[in-house]
C-alpha cells in the first residue's frame, strides 16, 4: 500500500482571479484594499505579480491607464466595494473616452446581501454601465476563469476599453475548481482587421486625385502602430500630416510634412491646412468637437475619408465619402500600393508658407513663461522621455512645444479631460517602461487632485519627473473668463496653494523651484540627471493665454492668433 | 370623430415610429445596457418586448436553451439619431445583432386587452365591433367585458378608437413584435 496522497488544496476564487491575471502576463496590479476585496489581496501574497499600493483609487485607475497607453498592454486595478469602486468611475470614464485597455476588479458584498444595503455595498455594475466597454458581476465561482479570459479579450481587441469585474466576497473566499479557459466565444463580437477592398480602392482613387490632401491622425493610429505606414503614404502622396492631441507620436512630429496638432489650440498652419484642403482622411480619429469647430463649416467642400476600427464612428459626426472599417495600420498598408503620386507640390509649398508666416509664438518678456519652460524641456531631452500631462493651459502648451517623435510617448486625457490624470499616469508609464524617464507636466490645479500619489512614486522609486507649471490659477478657466466673460473671474484663483517644493520634500522627494528664465536649463538638467522621482516647480507668469485659439463652436477660419482688441462673443460650442 | 380629439400617445408616435429587433444574451443587465443607449440620447422607448429566442446556432456558436433572448423595441425619433443608436446597441458585448426594420417588409403583431364598462343597451354594438375586428371576448361580467384583439398596431389603434366612446376602463397592450419576411434575419 502506498502512503495516502496529500489532498490537493482547492483554490479559492480569489486565488483563481490572481492565477488568471498571471496567465495574462500581468506584472502590476494597482490597488487599494478593503473588506470585500481581502480574499483577492490575500492571494496576491503568493503571486509574482507586484501590488502597487496607491493612496486613492482614482490614482490606481490613472496609473493602470498610463501603463496601458504607454505599453499597449492592459492595466489592472484592484479595489474594494462601495466607495473603493465609486472612486474608480472617473478613471473608467477617462479610459473609455480615450479607448484604453484596462481591467478593474472590484470587491463586492457577499451574494446573499446584494441589494440589501450591506456595509460598503454599492450597485457597482449599475453605476458604471455608461463608463465601461463591458462589465461582469460574478455570482458563481466556476465562472471566474471564463470571465477573466473574456474580460482581457474584450478590453484589448477591436476598439479597446475598460472592463469591470465585480467580485462578491463569498465568491472570492469560497472554492473554485473550474479549469482555466483559453478560448473565448462571444457571438456577435467582431474584431475588424483588414477593411473591405471596395472601399479601399475607392479611397485610393480619391487620394490619387487630391491636389490639397491632409492626413488627420488620431489615437487609433497610435494604438494600431500605423505611424510608419502613414509616413510612407504621406511621402508617396506629398500630403501634410496633422494629429489630434492623442494622435501625437503616431507619426514623428519633426517630419517635414508634419504640421503638429490641429484643433482648438492647434498650430495655425495645421488649422489653415485643414481649412483649405480638398481632401481629409481621418485615421483612427473621431472628428471631435475640439477638432471640427462649427461642423457646418468644417472642410465644407473637401472629400472626407474615414478609417476606424469602430463602425459607430462613421457618420456619428461627419458623413464620410468613404468609410473603411478596420485596423488603421492594415488599412493604410492596403491603400499604399493603390495610391499614385498626386500633384501636390503647390499645396506643400502653400502650407510651408503658412508654417513660416504663422509660427507658434509667445511673449518673451514679463517673467517666466510656461511656453519657454516646455520648449526647453523639449530641447533638453524631453523627446526621448515619455511625457504625460494634466488638463488645461499647460497641456495645450506642452502639446504645442514638446514635439512627440516616438509612438506611445505622449499621454494625455483627451476625451474626458480629466484633471488629476497627469501625475499618476506618469507613474504607470514609468513602470511599464523601465529605463525610460516619464515627465509629467501638470498645472497647480490638477496636480493637487491626485498629489497623494507622491507617496506611491517614492515607494516605487519610479523615474518620474514632475513639472508643476504654477500660475496660481486655473489658467484655462481664467483665460475664458478674460476673453468671453469680461474678465469676471469666478472660481479661477487658486489662492491657498501649498509650497510645492516643501510638499515634495515632506514625502522625501527632491525638489527645485525655478522663477527666472535664466535658471530653467540648469534646473531641468538637474531633474533630468536625478535618479528616481523628483519635482520641479516653475513659477510662471500668472496671466498668460494659449494661442492660437478657435473659440468653441466657431469655424476654423475664426481662429485667433493673439488676444483680440475687441470683446468676443461667448462661445456656443460644447464647453 | 371630431377634429379636436386629442391625439393619443400611440397616434403621435405613429408619425415617426421605428422598430428595432435585437438578439441578445439572456443575462442580467442586458436590458439596462440597451435602455441606456436610448436614454443617453433622449430617446423614448414606446414599447419593448423581451422573450426567449429559439436555440439556434449563431455564427457557428451552439447556444444552450435559454441562452439568448429577442428584444423588439419600438421608438420614435429622427432617423439619423436612430442610425447611431442601432450602431451603439450593436457595439454592446451582450448584443449579438441589432436590425432596424423601419420601412422593411416585415410581419408585425401586437395584442391588446381592453376592459370596457358596458351597459345592457351597448352590449350588442360592442360585440358587433369586436366581431368585425376578430376580437375575442375573454371575460363577460355583469357590467363589464374584456376584449382581446390581435393584429397590426394600426388595427389595434382603430379598434380602441371605436370602443372609446363606450368607456374603456383599462387598456393593456403587449407591444409590437416583428419578424422579417422570407429568409432575411430579424
Amino acid at each position: 500500500m502506498s502512503a495516502p496522497q496529500p489532498s490537493v488544496k482547492t483554490m479559492t476564487g480569489g486565488e483563481m482571479v490572481i492565477r488568471c491575471l498571471e496567465r495574462e502576463g500581468v506584472e502590476y496590479v494597482y490597488g487599494y484594499s478593503g473588506g470585500a476585496a481581502m480574499p483577492i489581496f490575500d492571494a496576491l501574497v503568493d503571486s509574482k505579480i507586484k501590488l502597487v499600493l496607491v493612496r486613492h483609487e482614482q490614482g490606481a485607475t490613472h496609473m493602470a491607464d498610463g501603463y496601458a497607453r504607454s505599453s499597449g498592454r492592459p492595466g489592472v486595478v484592484l479595489v474594494t466595494s462601495g466607495p473603493g469602486a465609486t472612486n474608480c468611475v472617473t478613471g473608467l470614464l477617462t479610459a473609455l473616452m480615450d479607448s484604453v485597455p484596462m481591467i478593474v476588479l472590484t470587491g463586492q458584498t457577499i451574494t446573499s446581501m446584494l441589494g440589501k444595503d450591506a456595509f460598503q455595498e454599492a450597485d457597482v455594475t449599475g453605476i458604471t454601465y455608461p463608463v465601461v466597454k463591458h462589465s461582469y458581476l460574478v455570482k458563481n465561482a466556476a465562472d471566474i476563469p471564463r470571465v477573466m479570459k473574456e474580460a482581457f479579450h474584450i478590453a484589448t481587441t477591436g476598439r479597446p476599453g475598460p472592463v469591470l469585474i465585480d467580485l462578491p466576497k463569498d465568491i472570492t473566499q469560497g472554492p473554485c475548481s473550474a479549469p482555466f479557459v483559453d478560448q473565448v466565444s462571444i457571438p456577435g463580437y467582431k474584431i475588424p482587421g483588414r477593411a473591405d477592398m471596395a472601399g479601399v480602392k475607392q479611397a485610393a482613387a480619391y487620394l490619387s486625385k487630391a491636389r490639397k490632401p491632409v492626413l488627420y491622425v488620431g489615437h487609433g493610429a497610435v494604438m494600431s502602430g500605423a505611424g510608419e505606414a502613414i509616413l510612407r503614404l504621406a511621402e508617396k502622396m506629398g500630403a501634410p500630416i496633422v494629429n489630434t492631441l492623442l494622435g501625437k507620436g503616431a507619426c514623428r512630429e519633426d517630419h517635414p510634412l508634419h504640421l503638429g496638432m490641429l484643433g482648438m489650440h492647434g498650430t495655425a498652419y495645421a488649422n489653415k491646412a485643414v481649412d483649405g484642403c480638398d481632401l481629409i482622411m481621418a485615421i483612427g480619429a473621431r472628428w471631435d468637437d475640439r477638432i471640427t469647430g462649427k461642423l457646418s463649416e468644417f472642410c465644407k467642400d473637401a472629400i472626407k475619408l474615414h478609417i476606424d476600427v469602430d463602425r459607430a464612428e462613421f457618420s456619428k459626426i461627419v458623413k464620410p465619402h468613404v468609410s473603411m472599417l478596420g485596423d488603421a495600420k492594415l488599412v493604410i498598408e492596403d491603400l499604399l500600393p493603390l495610391v499614385t503620386k498626386a500633384d501636390t507640390a503647390d499645396w506643400v509649398k502653400e502650407v510651408g508658407a503658412w508654417r513660416k508666416a504663422f509660427p507658434l509664438k509667445y511673449p518673451k518678456k514679463g517673467g517666466l513663461r510656461a511656453q519657454y519652460v516646455l520648449d526647453r524641456l523639449d530641447k533638453l531631452g524631453g523627446r526621448d522621455c515619455i511625457i504625460t500631462t494634466d488638463v488645461g493651459q499647460h497641456q495645450m502648451w506642452a502639446a504645442q512645444f514638446c514635439l512627440t517623435t516616438k509612438n506611445r510617448h505622449w499621454l494625455s486625457s483627451g476625451g474626458a479631460g480629466t484633471m488629476g490624470f497627469g501625475f499618476p499616469s506618469a507613474i504607470g508609464a514609468a513602470m511599464a517602461n523601465p529605463g525610460k524617464k516619464a515627465w509629467c507636466v501638470v498645472g497647480d490645479g490638477g496636480f493637487q487632485m491626485t498629489l497623494c500619489e507622491l507617496a506611491t512614486a517614492m515607494l516605487q522609486k519610479v523615474d518620474v519627473k514632475i513639472l508643476v507649471i504654477n500660475n496660481s490659477y486655473l489658467g484655462m478657466i481664467r483665460q475664458w473668463q478674460e476673453l468671453f466673460f469680461d474678465n469676471r473671474l469666478s472660481g479661477a484663483d487658486l489662492e491657498g496653494n501649498p509650497d510645492f517644493v516643501k510638499l515634495a520634500e515632506a514625502y522625501g522627494m527632491k525638489a527645485w523651484r525655478v522663477k527666472r528664465t535664466g535658471d530653467v536649463d540648469k534646473v531641468l538638467k538637474k531633474a533630468m540627471e536625478h535618479k528616481g522621482p523628483c519635482l520641479v516647480e516653475a513659477e510662471v507668469v500668472k496671466e498668460d493665454n494659449v494661442f492660437p485659439m478657435i473659440p468653441a463652436g466657431a469655424a476654423l477660419s475664426g481662429m485667433i492668433i493673439e488676444k483680440p482688441k475687441t470683446k468676443m462673443e461667448k462661445p456656443t460650442g460644447s464647453t | 370623430m371630431t377634429a379636436a380629439a386629442p391625439a393619443t400617445p400611440a397616434a403621435l408616435a405613429a408619425t415617426a415610429l421605428h422598430t428595432i429587433s435585437l438578439l441578445v444574451r439572456n443575462k442580467p443587465g442586458v436590458l439596462v445596457r440597451v435602455a441606456l443607449v436610448f436614454s443617453r440620447r433622449g430617446f423614448n422607448i414606446e414599447s419593448l418586448v423581451v422573450s426567449p429566442a429559439f436555440d439556434a446556432e449563431i455564427d457557428g456558436y451552439k447556444s444552450a436553451p435559454g441562452e439568448f433572448s429577442r428584444m423588439t423595441i419600438t421608438c420614435s425619433g429622427d432617423p439619423e439619431n436612430l442610425e447611431q443608436i442601432v450602431k451603439q446597441i450593436e457595439k454592446l458585448i451582450d448584443v449579438v445583432h441589432a436590425v432596424d426594420h423601419t420601412g422593411q417588409a416585415a410581419i408585425e403583431c401586437e395584442i391588446a386587452l381592453l376592459k370596457i364598462k358596458v351597459s345592457l343597451k351597448d352590449r350588442t354594438e360592442i360585440l358587433q365591433i369586436a366581431e368585425n375586428y376578430k376580437a375575442k371576448v375573454v371575460d363577460y361580467g355583469q357590467n363589464s367585458l374584456i376584449a382581446r384583439c390581435a393584429g397590426e398596431s394600426d388595427k389595434l389603434d382603430a379598434f380602441i378608437a371605436l370602443l372609446k366612446p363606450y368607456g374603456i376602463s383599462e387598456l393593456v397592450r403587449s407591444g409590437k413584435i416583428l419578424m422579417a419576411r422570407g429568409l432575411a434575419a430579424t
